[in-house]
């Protein structure tokens, strides 16, 4: 604004120019210190919190127990069975869940896309609600629903279906439906975004030239529909590898994933250097995923956030 | 045929895919009103619909001097966060939108890393810094925190509001006279204030339900809600949580509503 006036103030043409042009760019130059000023604040927070400590435990994981620099950290994730079962494990769960939310996913979004404004409104409701309420509440009602005295076996035991309980919670099993639950609106949301966004002039482009609703909605409605899929899809996955709350309260000790892994070597076993390493794996892992996503797709994965 | 939709497929041809979303979405919310209704009943066995109801799991909830003081510490932890969140997210956004940075992708991807990162890297690494300085088992360890994990979504929020707020109505003040501060607190401002609003409130939220890091920087007098519900989930079921539970269920229906208000008044 000032490099403005200075503009003005300023006659056009002879010796004032060389001032005019050195006054906007020391202006120009304060403009952007001013704006780091306001971001400072919030950029020194992230650095403190997330990116010093996970540059230190990166450090830290290229030293053995006894201080020596080696891959030791490293080395025995190909080294030890009950490593290579966690990660097992982990993309196990983690392509369950997603295929699972994909399933469940796509006829919602597909629904909600098609139904009229308000009804479409009302029924996002109950998607955004699960969203925003506790990721423990939500295992929690699943441990309640679930488990061996559950409300599913003692209905089903009432109603003669089985005999002995069906063991729900406490296993892969549990930790699939409760996390495909609390992570499925990671995938409606996005895809149903994307999927408003479809002209329906294509769509029926499509009929008029014969084309019955199956094949309209094979030919040109899926495919179109196709990018919401995969960010919803990548997003899903990648939250997957990281999950902690749901696997612990549900896996029954049994299903140990990549986060609770982490959590064990670190707390239960003060081996900092071995947790570390599987930190900065797990996080390469989802940079490249993501990146990868991006790379292939031109969009950002993280777009769904903005529409919470 | 449907106006709706102007489409020549009907609603009846769309039965079952109705049906089939109606299944979805009911899978969505029943787990939250299942847990509801049963916060209400008399008895210690899960029992679905209850057979007695009674309000002694929320006399248990409030009475209980634990569970009340990590309410009284997650509450004042949320506060915090808000009140540390809102204007440092709101002045990032806004220099942000300016869009005439150098570094402008690196610093968005830098302040929303927390959404990236994983939350358990971020938990452990947290814990290993804040023992270093002592920050573990402290309100201003956990504010701190939980302010990193709610500025991307005021920062995202408030950019919203600003995208759709000319700018050069704040240009205007300031060739008017107004100085910096006055144009924005007078002109832009009350015009985005709906969106630093709903900012507020999502950072609110972010820091109550908060699980992982709370999980690994909290603990003795600062124990928050959250952790200590996710230790009373690993040893058994106690139906106290169901009362709790609902009602962070109603604190989500509340903010998610008053948001919802705020938004459509945007």
């Amino acid at each position: 604004m000032s490099a403005q006036s200075v503009l003005l103030n300023e006659t056009a043409g002879g010796p004032g120019r060389d001032l005019n042009a050195q006054a906007l760019r020391a202006d120009a130059r304060r403009e952007q210190l001013r704006l780091l000023a306001l971001l400072s604040p919030s950029l020194f927070l992230v650095f403190a919190i997330i990116i010093v400590p996970i540059g230190w435990l990166f450090w830290l994981s290229l030293f053995d127990e006894a201080g020596a620099f080696s891959a030791a950290n490293y080395a025995r994730f190909f080294e030890q069975a009950s490593y290579i079962k966690t990660f097992v494990t982990t993309f196990k769960v983690a392509f369950i869940v997603t295929g699972a939310c994909v399933l469940l996913g796509y006829p919602l979004a597909y629904m909600l896309s098609q139904l009229p404004r308000r009804a479409a409104s009302i029924c996002l409701i109950f998607v955004i609600l699960p969203f925003w309420t506790s990721v423990l509440v939500r295992t929690y009602a699943w441990l309640v629903i679930l488990q061996r005295k559950g409300l599913i076996n003692s209905w089903l035991i009432d109603l003669g279906v089985i005999s002995q309980p069906l063991s729900l919670a406490n296993n892969l099993s549990g930790v699939v439906i409760g996390m495909t639950h609390i992570l499925l609106p990671f995938l409606v949301l996005p895809l149903y975004a994307s999927m408003k966004t479809i002209d329906t002039d294509c769509l029926r482009a499509g009929m008029n030239l014969g084309a019955g609703p199956v094949a309209t909605f094979r030919q040109i409605f899926f495919p179109l529909s196709l990018p919401g899929l995969a960010s919803g899809v990548v997003i899903v996955f990648v939250l997957c590898l990281g999950f902690f709350v749901t696997p612990a309260l549900m896996g029954g000790g049994k299903v140990i994933m990549w986060a609770m892994r982490m959590e064990q070597t670190t707390s239960l076993y003060s081996n900092w250097g071995a947790g570390a390493a599987l930190g900065v794996v797990l996080l390469v892992v989802t940079l490249a995923l993501l990146g990868l996503f991006q790379w292939l797709l031109g969009a950002r994965a993280t777009g769904v956030w903005s529409s919470r | 045929m449907s106006e709706d939709i102007g489409l020549p497929i009907s609603h009846r041809q769309r039965l079952w895919l109705y049906c089939l979303g109606g299944l979805v979405l009911l899978f969505l919310i029943a787990p939250s009103i299942i847990i509801v209704i049963m916060s209400f009943s008399d008895s210690t066995l899960l029992q679905f619909p209850p057979q007695q109801w009674s309000l002694r799991w929320y006399q248990t909830y409030f009475q209980s001097l634990e569970w009340r003081d990590a309410t009284i510490v997650s509450v004042k932890v949320a506060v915090m966060t808000v009140f540390v969140a809102t204007p440092l997210g709101t002045a990032a956004a806004y220099a942000i939108n300016r869009g005439t940075l150098r570094f402008n992708g690196t610093i968005n991807a830098l302040l929303t890393a927390s959404l990236i990162v994983p939350v358990i890297l971020i938990g452990i690494g947290t814990f290993f810094l804040y023992a270093r300085i002592g920050l573990n088992n402290t309100l201003t360890g956990l504010v701190i925190a939980h302010t990193v994990q709610a500025l991307p979504l005021v920062v995202l929020t408030v950019l919203s509001g600003l995208r759709s707020y000319d700018m050069n109505q704040e240009r205007v003040a300031r060739s008017l006279g107004a100085g910096r501060v006055a144009a924005f607190w007078q002109v832009t401002m009350p015009q985005i204030r709906f969106s630093i609003i709903s900012g507020a409130l999502f950072a609110f939220i972010t820091s109550f339900d908060e699980v992982v890091v709370s999980l690994f920087i909290s603990g003795g007098e600062t124990t928050t809600l959250t952790r200590r519900m996710f230790n009373a989930l690993r040893d058994q079921i106690d139906p106290t949580i169901a009362a709790i539970s609902t009602c962070l269920i109603v604190l989500s229906v509340v903010l998610l509503s008053v948001a919802q208000i705020f938004g459509r008044r945007h």
